[in-house]
């Protein structure tokens, strides 16, 4: 039944495929499909976790196997750090839907990695995803899931989440 | 979950010695290949990924208890990476030396661990669990550093994503750090206390490993670890100096070494591989 399939019919199928935690967004804009081979009707996906230890992986790569099963009977999806997943691979599509969602995207670029153990700088206010206001402040670098911070807005008094920049 | 595999052509020459005497070799059920006589690397991995699966698992005890609830999501948090980081590890480590990461996680007798007594020691109180985090990040931090050079390909591309999370580790054991230093006298005082209590324990960190030396020849790691030491020191001895604490005059370390024979890690032990021991083999 497998029928010749190029990558852009692979890259639309992932689209398809929303992140398991924040459903707003799809693995290809958030950035994780590192690439995508066909060969004959074989399909080769590569994916690369945003964060190390996020229990969602294998859901994941479960969803993005299901998903490309529609277009042939053989695929494989890895996990690879041959390359590694920064919030700057987050599309102009995928901060979109993430605000609309009611996460803050990370600011870009990602912070640099130097070599001072003490990185601690004070953090830029960020826009309140519900109400624009920048009157917004950091309340916990660490959130529900490993990728999420919790901040507090005070022009709409609401909590809300952003998605980490790393 | 099963990592990208890459190409390796390092640490992988014939020089093997036995690790350890994996009690899993007495009980019977011994995986296919040389368990038990594993290539240097994996005394490596293995060092890195105790450390790690063992800190996270003594911290994520916070979890319901922490001090204020933004430190119990933040132990939580910080937990769940480091148990990640160490699963990351075992799997690197089973592609090297066979068995599973489950079963090196949960199949050992304490002596077999290989963490350091820093991590496998309880966690104390909260101004203790903070100091230990304080010198435990600190000293991955310099230890990640160096390995992202490392000639095993496998390892520097894993270390290279594990900083970017550990950078908000560091920014969290800096945050207490100052809250600590600048707070009133009590605080600043039992956190000084137990930095300098658990200066010795810290730098079974750097204890040298077996087969070192062949290590930094093939450059899996890059440098020596009383290199890496010496740094860590260096870098950490304004902080020191700001707090009060003279390591010098801390408790004699003894030889730094690895191993789980702290009588406080025998009780984290029996905690961490309960379920696993209740119904080998299950999945979960």
């Amino acid at each position: 039944m497998t029928t010749a399939i190029d990558e852009q019919q692979v890259w639309d199928a992932l689209h398809d495929v929303p992140d398991p935690e924040i459903p707003a967004i799809s693995v290809v804009d958030l950035g994780i499909v590192r690439s995508v081979a066909v060969e004959g009707g074989r399909v080769a996906v590569e994916i690369m976790p945003t964060f190390i230890g996020c229990p969602a992986i294998g859901i994941i790569c479960g969803n993005v196997e299901a998903r490309l099963r529609r277009l042939s009977e053989e695929v494989t999806v890895s996990v690879t750090y041959e390359e590694q997943w920064t919030s700057d691979r987050i599309t102009d599509r995928g901060r979109e839907n993430l605000r609309a969602a009611g996460y803050a995207p990370p600011v870009t670029p990602a912070p640099p990695l130097g070599d001072n153990l003490f990185p601690l700088t004070l953090y830029p206010a960020i826009e309140c995803p519900f109400c624009g206001s920048r009157r917004t402040r950091l309340e916990n670098a660490f959130g529900p899931t490993l990728c999420r911070a919790i901040w507090y807005c005070a022009d709409c008094r609401q909590p809300f989440e952003q998605f980490k920049a790393v | 979950m099963t990592m990208g595999r890459e190409t390796r052509d390092v640490g992988r020459e014939e020089s093997v010695r036995p690790l350890l005497p994996l009690s899993r070799r007495e009980r019977g059920g011994v995986p296919s290949g040389s368990w038990g006589e594993v290539p240097l690397l994996a005394v490596l991995l293995l060092a890195l990924a105790d450390d790690e699966l063992v800190i996270g698992w003594s911290d994520s005890e916070w979890t319901g208890i922490a001090p204020v609830l933004e430190e119990d999501v933040a132990m939580s948090s910080i937990a769940q990476d480091e148990i990640g980081h160490a699963l990351a590890f075992f799997e690197l480590l089973s592609a090297e030396a066979g068995g599973t990461p489950d079963e090196w996680a949960f199949q050992r007798e304490p002596a077999e661990y290989r963490c350091a007594r820093l991590v496998g020691r309880g966690h104390g109180d909260w101004t203790r669990t903070m100091a230990r985090r304080f010198l435990y990040e600190t000293a991955d931090a310099v230890r990640l550093i160096s390995l992202e050079q490392s000639s095993f390909a496998p390892l520097a591309n894993l270390v290279a994503k594990m900083r970017r999370e550990e950078q908000y580790h560091l920014m969290h054991v800096q945050t207490w750090f100052e809250r600590f230093a600048a707070g009133p006298d009590e605080g600043r005082e039992r956190f000084a206390a137990a930095i300098a209590d658990l200066w010795p324990d810290a730098l079974d960190l750097f204890a040298p490993l077996d087969g070192e030396d062949d290590l930094v020849r093939d450059g899996v790691l890059p440098e020596p670890i009383a290199a890496l030491r010496e740094r860590w020191q260096a870098m950490l001895a304004p902080s020191l100096e700001r707090l009060g604490v003279d390591v010098s005059a801390a408790r004699a370390p003894g030889q730094p070494r690895r191993g789980g024979e702290h009588p406080d890690f025998a009780w984290l032990h029996n905690e961490m591989t309960m379920v696993a021991r209740l119904e080998p083999g299950a999945t979960w």
